[in-house]
Formats: structure tokens, sequence, C-alpha cells
């Protein structure tokens, strides 16, 4: 390389701060800043604050909101059901995830075709997804019932409702909830599996191990950090959805399938009580809090093995 | 070498693995089926406690879609969510493509771990923001217009995007980058010659990944856009397909059908790439 | 101690396509170091990965100590396995590894560490019992998997080219150890590998494979000094067989063979030098015959250090070829025939 060439280069690389990398980082940093930062820091503020859809001006009111906030039975029985919901989801799409990844890890015909099938919950609008369930379920013309009656298990014209009685459209939420997850959980673990190198299990199979014995001792271990990251993003994607049940059930019957966002969107929109909505909003942040450091963990394990 | 078929699976592995995938396929995949029956069935078969719902017991008819394209919004909806979709794209293009590239060559450790903090704000829900967002939104005087979602919805495009564009980024051997400085091109010009002509692949990825985040979306949608003209298609169909307390279930479904479809072939289509991109990511 | 036999074994992948491993018929001995010879897509490891019981095979049978055992699951088998990668698991200590054959088989727990403990005794990684297979060494991971292979006492080993993932330096010792640990625990034995000089070295037969079929079964003296084929002659020694054709025979003799005319009943040739080779110990020279039937044909010679004199490139000189260092094989079929005279003039 030539005198001028070499001296060329070294001039023109990026050691880090240069103003090239700083004004590329900039706008999308800035962005970020301005559209996600200041509205975080405002609804603290909200929170705070009493105020409401058109108020002129807005009074510090310390902990009032929280208070009575936290007074109300809407509110506890919603914070429960947010645990409720999260948890039960996870369990089921961890179950189903697991069992369709290692269906899904060899390879058949027709496998192309079935994965479309199985995506199609997550891919379409979550919206859209739940406006369908909501005509499965529906009162009168729900075709579970229909297959039911026909097995005589329920009575046509006295069916259960399934988004009219609490315990039955509780466990609506959580089954469309999952029903959504699913796919989402299945596409990341069969990621996991098929990252596990082929002799492994191969190896467990001469050490003696049948199938159950590899899939817990062997296989499920290794997939950890898969399994943590797919988790962690479930737990984040239910707890702070509000579509479902605004879809489904609006919250009810009287509230009893009522969550945490579906809640401050009714309070602070609906409601127009900005600040009340702003508080209850707030408590999603010790959970995400939690996930954010624990997906840090799950990071810097993976870069340490 | 030949790849190896393995130890024959038993009778049972295989049956047990066929009803797993066809029970799944079916009890995922089955709302959309329903969806396609119900619009397509008369109103008089469709609310027929008598009929098998599973089978057309009158003919098909077209009269929910019929309703569906003339007489509500839902056309519109569709322009407006795809006009939206398109400008956040763009935004969301102008803003990460250089900031990834920035910090997949920024050396040093904090080049990562701006990369892990912008991606953690993806973890921040719009049912968290929503309300003071309303404010922002309010004040730029953006309420109840199209809008106000194409400025809010790159709130989550952008760090996802940013974060997926890394990953491809730094597949990218910097050798390849240092030959072109050599041959005369200033770091920029590397950049918009050089590194993004060879990642389109994976551009046209987070294109479409965003896209669909876009047709996803539904609180900021609901909060800031009040008029039905501007509402956008996830919002429109379930909230003003809606007259009174009477569902019009034959349009809706058709509605949620033809919506769903061409965003499934999309994202099944681009699965692969983005599970690449997302493990390379990952892996150091 | 069992006796590992395939009947006509044969492996096809595709249908129509020439199998990976044909008509194979193998009979071990008991207690024996067996080595699978042969260039990569042979079919060794596809042989070794049947009588493991990890893939199915087409037609064919497999025995191990007089039982057919050919569509037994792996652990019906009684054999032992060490990968290529050792296929150590990760996320257990060396500890439970070499316990996990144990644990599969039901081994009560206190039972499970004696058992682990004398394994682990008998390779020296006491020591390493809490670490994980990541805090290892080369070396010592190998170890580690031949504890977890021989924990469970097997009848047979079976090992799939354990020392391809080491570098060179490390190789030589671990192809020591093995050696050594063989002659302990006196277990039958199957190594695949695709070097020559690991399997001279550590096999007490080897049998060489050449796409999926077998070309000869023997001592390394024997496939050595008597190769069936032509095949076997170049597959085996470094660098190969020197081979000049002839009508419809082959005339093979090993670089070693080719030295400075000496004494004895010798087959003159005249050799100008091309190339050379200083290796220390030895020299390697490149180059042609010159003169009499043969002539411009290449070959090489091998020069031990105790051989003087100095070949320098462009030079002719006369070398020779002791007539019992021939051998002859037949051209169209490659395999070995009865010495026959040869005009070399």
């Amino acid at each position: 390389m030539s005198e001028g060439a070499a001296r060329a280069r070294r001039r023109h690389l990026l050691p880090p701060g240069t103003g090239l990398g700083i004004a590329m980082l900039a706008p999308a940093v800035l962005y970020i800043l301005a559209l996600v930062g200041l509205p975080l820091a405002l609804a603290f503020a909200y929170s705070l604050s009493d105020v409401k859809v058109g108020s002129e001006h807005a009074h510090f009111v310390g902990l009032d909101n929280f208070r009575s906030v936290l007074q109300s039975p809407t509110f506890r029985r919603a914070i429960g059901n947010s645990f409720i919901f999260t948890i039960s989801t996870q369990v089921i799409v961890l179950v189903c995830g697991n069992a369709l990844a290692l269906a899904l890890r060899d390879r058949f015909r027709g496998r192309g075709i079935v994965r479309f099938f199985i995506l199609l919950p997550w891919v379409a609008p979550i919206s859209l997804g739940a406006i369908g369930w909501k005509w499965i379920l529906d009162s009168i013309y729900s075709v579970v019932n229909w297959v039911l009656a026909r097995m005589h298990l329920v009575n046509l014209y006295d069916p259960p409702m399934y988004l009219g009685e609490p315990a039955l459209a509780m466990t609506s939420v959580i089954l469309v909830h999952a029903w959504r997850m699913i796919p989402f959980s299945t596409v990341i673990l069969l990621a996991g599996l098929t990252s596990i190198p082929r002799d492994i299990p191969e190896a467990a199979a001469m050490d003696g191990a049948g199938f159950w014995r590899t899939h817990f001792e062997i296989t499920l271990p290794m997939m950890r950090p898969i399994i943590n990251v797919a988790v962690l993003f479930g737990v984040v994607f239910t707890f702070t959805d509000m579509v479902v049940v605004y879809i489904l059930t609006r919250g009810g019957p009287y509230d009893t399938t009522q969550v945490l966002p579906s809640l401050a969107f009714l309070t602070g929109v609906l409601g127009s009580d900005l600040s009340e909505g702003a508080a209850i909003s707030v408590f999603l942040v010790p959970i995400l809090v939690v996930v954010a450091a624990l997906m840090l963990r799950v990071a810097h394990r993976a870069e340490v093995t | 070498m030949t790849t190896p078929s393995g130890p024959r699976r038993s009778i049972g592995t295989r049956l047990g693995r066929w009803v797993i995938v066809a029970g799944f396929s079916v009890l995922l995949a089955f709302p959309f089926y329903w969806m396609a029956i119900a619009s397509f069935k008369r109103g008089s078969d469709l609310y027929n406690l008598q009929n098998n719902p599973f089978i057309f017991n009158q003919p098909p008819t077209l009269e929910h879609l019929r309703l569906l394209f003339e007489e509500t919004l839902f056309l519109r909806w569709c322009w407006n969510t795809a006009l939206a979709g398109s400008a956040v794209v763009i935004i969301t293009l102008v803003l990460a493509l250089p900031a990834a590239w920035a910090l997949a060559r920024l050396t040093g450790a904090w080049g990562q771990q701006l990369g892990i903090g912008i991606f953690l704000t993806y973890l921040i829900p719009p049912t968290l923001l929503f309300i003071p967002m309303s404010r922002v939104v309010a004040v730029l005087g953006l309420q109840d217009s199209l809008w106000s979602v194409v400025v809010t919805y790159p709130t989550f495009t952008v760090p996802f995007s940013v974060w997926l564009l890394m990953g491809f980024f730094k597949a990218i051997p910097r050798d390849l980058e240092e030959a072109a400085l050599v041959d005369g091109l200033t770091r920029l010009g590397a950049f918009v010659k050089l590194v993004v002509p060879i990642s389109l692949s994976g551009i046209l990825t987070v294109v479409i990944f965003s896209f669909t985040l876009v047709t996803q979306e539904f609180v900021y949608a609901l909060t800031f856009i009040s008029t039905a003209e501007s509402q956008t298609v996830g919002v429109g169909v379930p909230i003003f397909l809606v007259r009174g307390d009477v569902y019009y279930w034959g349009s809706l479904m058709a509605a949620c059908l033809i919506t769903s479809l061409p965003i499934a072939v999309l994202y099944d289509v681009f699965l692969d790439r983005f599970i690449a991109g997302f493990t390379v990511g990952s892996v150091k | 101690m069992a006796v590992v036999e395939t009947r006509k074994l044969t492996k096809i992948f595709q249908r129509g396509e020439v199998g990976a491993v044909n008509d194979v018929d193998l009979v071990t001995r008991d207690g024996e170091f067996l080595v699978f010879l042969g260039p990569s897509g042979s079919g060794k490891s596809t042989l070794l990965r049947m009588i493991a019981g990890l893939e199915e095979p087409t037609a064919g049978d497999v025995l191990i100590g007089g039982q057919v055992v050919t569509h037994l699951p792996p652990r019906a088998r009684g054999i032992a396995m060490v990968f290529q990668s050792y296929a150590l698991y990760p996320h257990l200590t060396v500890e439970k590894n070499i316990g996990f054959p144990l644990k599969a088989h039901g081994v009560p727990r206190p039972r499970r560490a004696e058992r682990v403990a004398w394994a682990a005794g008998l390779l020296g990684i006491g020591h390493l019992l809490h670490r994980r297979p990541r805090e290892l060494s080369g070396g010592e991971r190998q170890r580690v998997a031949l504890a977890r292979a021989i924990v469970r006492e097997p009848t047979v080993f079976l090992l799939d080219e354990p020392l391809s993932n080491l570098d060179a330096k490390l190789r030589a010792s671990a192809r020591e150890e093995l050696i050594l640990f063989h002659r302990r625990v006196k277990t039958t034995t199957i190594y695949v590998t695709h070097d020559q000089v690991e399997a001279m070295a550590m096999g007490d037969r080897i049998v060489v494979l050449d796409r999926g079929l077998v070309r000869q079964v023997g001592t390394p003296g024997e496939v050595y000094d008597e190769p069936a084929d032509t095949f076997v002659a170049t597959f085996l020694g470094s660098p190969p067989m020197n081979l000049l054709e002839d009508g419809d025979l082959v005339v093979g003799f090993r670089p070693e063979s080719l030295v400075p005319a000496g004494g004895g009943r010798t087959v003159p040739m005249k050799f100008r030098v091309s190339t050379v080779e200083y290796l220390g110990s030895e020299r390697i020279l490149h180059g042609f015959v010159v003169g009499g039937r043969f002539e411009g044909r290449r070959v090489v010679s091998r020069l031990t250090a105790a051989t003087s004199g100095s070949f320098a490139p462009d030079g002719v000189h006369e070398f020779a070829v002791p007539v019992a260092s021939l051998k002859f094989f037949d051209r169209g079929t490659g395999a070995r025939t009865a010495p026959r005279e040869v005009d070399w003039r």
C-alpha cells in the first residue's frame, strides 16, 4: 500500500465518538428521547398530579392518586387478573410451544404449510383475531356450544356464556392470549431446539437415556437461555396487552376480567381522568423493570459462555 | 458427506407427532376457517341455531362482502393503514439505518450497551405511554388525525429495526468497507454505496416487519383517532363495524379475513430471514 | 468382552444411488483394537453408526456377542461411543456427565458415585469432577468422554474420529493415551479415522474402506507391505506408493524402496531429481525416471538421514529398487496379482 493511501486510510478510520458516528446515531436517539423518554416522564408526572382531559393547569397531589387507586376493589381485581392471566397463559404456552417445537423439529412433507397455519394467530392483527373469537364464543351462536350440544354436554338454549360469566370469561381471555402466543413461542423454541448439536442427543441415546429423560435432563436445560427469552417476551406481551380484554369483554362482566392496561384505558381515556389512568398504568413499570433486568442477565450470561 | 437419516422412529413417536401437528394446526387456524365460512354464509343460515355451522346449508352469498365494500369505511381504513404504514416505514428506515450502522461499527463496549438500551425501549409498552402521549399528540395538533400514529408508531418500529439491522450489519466484514475507503470513498459514501445495497435483503425484512407491526397496533390508534374516516383498519373493524349493539358478523368476519391473510403470507415468507437476523444479532 | 459381527451390512441413502455402505461382512476379534480407515465418503462413519444403532441399515445384520442387534436401540446393545466432538453435556459437571449413563440405567446414587470415582481414577481426572466441560482443555475433555464411555463397562467401544478436533501437538499425546487406555481395559474397540498414520499406530487390525466397500482387512504390516489393491497401496504410506503402468500391469514400489544403488537383487533405475524436500530426519526426492521402459515417469524417493550423499536437483543418479519390494497389480481392477517379469529396458 502506498504512503498516501495508508495515510488516507488512517484518517478515515472511525474511532468511537467521531462526528459522523454521532450524527448518524443522533436522529434515532433524539426521536426516542422525545417520544418515549418524555411521555414516560410525563406518565410519572401525571400520576402525581390531578390532570384531567381539558385541564388548564395541573397541581401536584403527591401520592393521592395511588392511594385512591389502591383502595379501589376494581383496581385490586385488575392487578390480580393481570398476574393470573399472564402466568396461566405462559404455562399453557410453554407446554404447547414445547410440544409443537418438538413435533416440528424433524423435516417432514407439508411442514411449510403447517408452519403457515400455525403462525396465523400471531401474525393476524390482535384485534381481528379477538373479534373472530368473540364470534366463536358468542352467547347465542357459539360454534363451541353447538358442538357440545351435539355431544349432549350442554343445552343449546341455555348455554354457558363464555364471555358473560366471570370464571368462564377469565378462562376465555387466558385461552385467547395463549392461542395468540403459542406460535411466537413455538418459533423461538424451535430455533433453540435446532441449535443443539446433533451428537448430544445421540450421545444421550448411547448412554441409555430414553426420550423423556433426554428431553428433561439434557434438551430442556440446554435450551434454558432461549426459553428464558421466550418467557420474558411472552410475559411482557401478555401483561401489557389491553386489546384482548377490551374486545372480548370490555373488562366485564362487572369488571371481573379487567386488567391493568384495560383499566388504565377505561379510566384515563374513556373516563377522562388522565392522572388516575396514568397512576394505574405506572403499576406496569415494576414488572417491566424486573423483566428488563432478567433479560440483561440472560444476555450477559450468553456472552460469558 | 450425505446427511444421516438417523434411527427409525417408532410408530408411537410418529403417530404422536402427527397428532400434535394436526391438533395444533386445527386449533390455531380454526378461527380463520371460521371467519371464511361466516363471510359467505347467508344471514338466515348464519343465525339459525338448528343448522350445522360447519357447512353451507344454504348457498353462499357475497352480500356481506358487498356490504363491507360499499356501505362501510372498510376500504378507506385499508387505505389509511397502507398510507400510514408506508410513511412509518420510511421514517423508520431514515432513523434506524444510520443508527444501526453507527452502532454496529462503533468499537468499544458502549456500542453494544447502547444497542441493548435502544432495544429495551421496545419493552416500554404503548399501554404505559398512551395517556401522556395523547397530550403530546394534542400539543402537536395531530389529534384525531392519521398523522398522529405516523408520528408515534416509530417509537416501537425504530428500536426493533435498529436491533435487527445491527445484526445484519455486523455480519458484513469490515474488510469490505476498508477496501472501499482505500479505493477513495468517504466513510459515509461507503455506507450509502456499499453497505446499503449489500444489506437489501435485511432492509426488506425490516420493512416487512415494521409494516406488520403497524397493522397490528391498536391502543394508540384507538386513543388518538376518534373520527371513523381517519381510522386504521385494526381499530376500525372491531369498533366501527358495530352499529349500536348489532354486530354485522358476516361483514366483520370478512373484514378480518381479508386483512389478516396478506399479512400472514408476507410474514411467513420472511420469517426465516427474520430469525436469522435475530440470532445473528444476539450471538457475537 | 464381545465380538462384533456384520453380515452383508448395507446402507443406501437415496433410491438408485450407490450405497454409502455396500454388503460389508466383518468379524472383530475379542479385545482387539480395530480401525476403520478410509477417505471421507468411504462409509466408515456410517458403518460405525449402524453398529451403534444410530443409523438404520437398509439391509444386513449386526451381531454383538453373538446376538442379532440390528433393530435394537443403542441402549440395548451394551456398547459405548465417543464422538468426534466428545458430545459432553455442557450444562452438567464432569461428575454428572460421567454418571449420566448410570443414572439412565437406574443405578442408585451410592453405587453411581463409586463407579464415577473408579472411572475418573482410571483416567486421572478425579480432580476435575466439579468442573464444567467448557472449562476443560481438549485432552481433558477426551478423558471425560472416555470415562463416561467406560463407566458402564460396555462390551464394545466405538470411537468416531475422536482426535480430529485436536491440534497436531495434542493429537500425538492423546493418541498415546488412547493406546494405553485400551491396553488397560482390553475392551473390543472399533476406531474410525481418515488418518492412515493413526490407523497404523493404533490398530491391531485395519479395515480399509473405499466408497462403501471393504478393500482389505489386515494388520498394519499386512496392509502396508502386502496391499490388496492399488487403493490400499496408495492410501497407506506417505508419500504414496509409486505406481508405474505397463500395458495391463501396474508395478508399484514404496518411496523408501527407491534408494541409491547398492548390492543385492535390484532393478536399476536412473533417477533425475527435480525437487528435494529436506525434512530433517529424512529427505523426499521428487523426480523422473531416466531411460528404460518407464522413461519420464514421475517417481518419489524417500531417504533416511542415515543415507549419505548429496542429491541436488537436475542431477541424474543411479538408484535401484529391490526386486522383493516390487508389488504387482492388475491395471483394470486394481487388484494385487502375482509377481511377473517386467522388461525394464
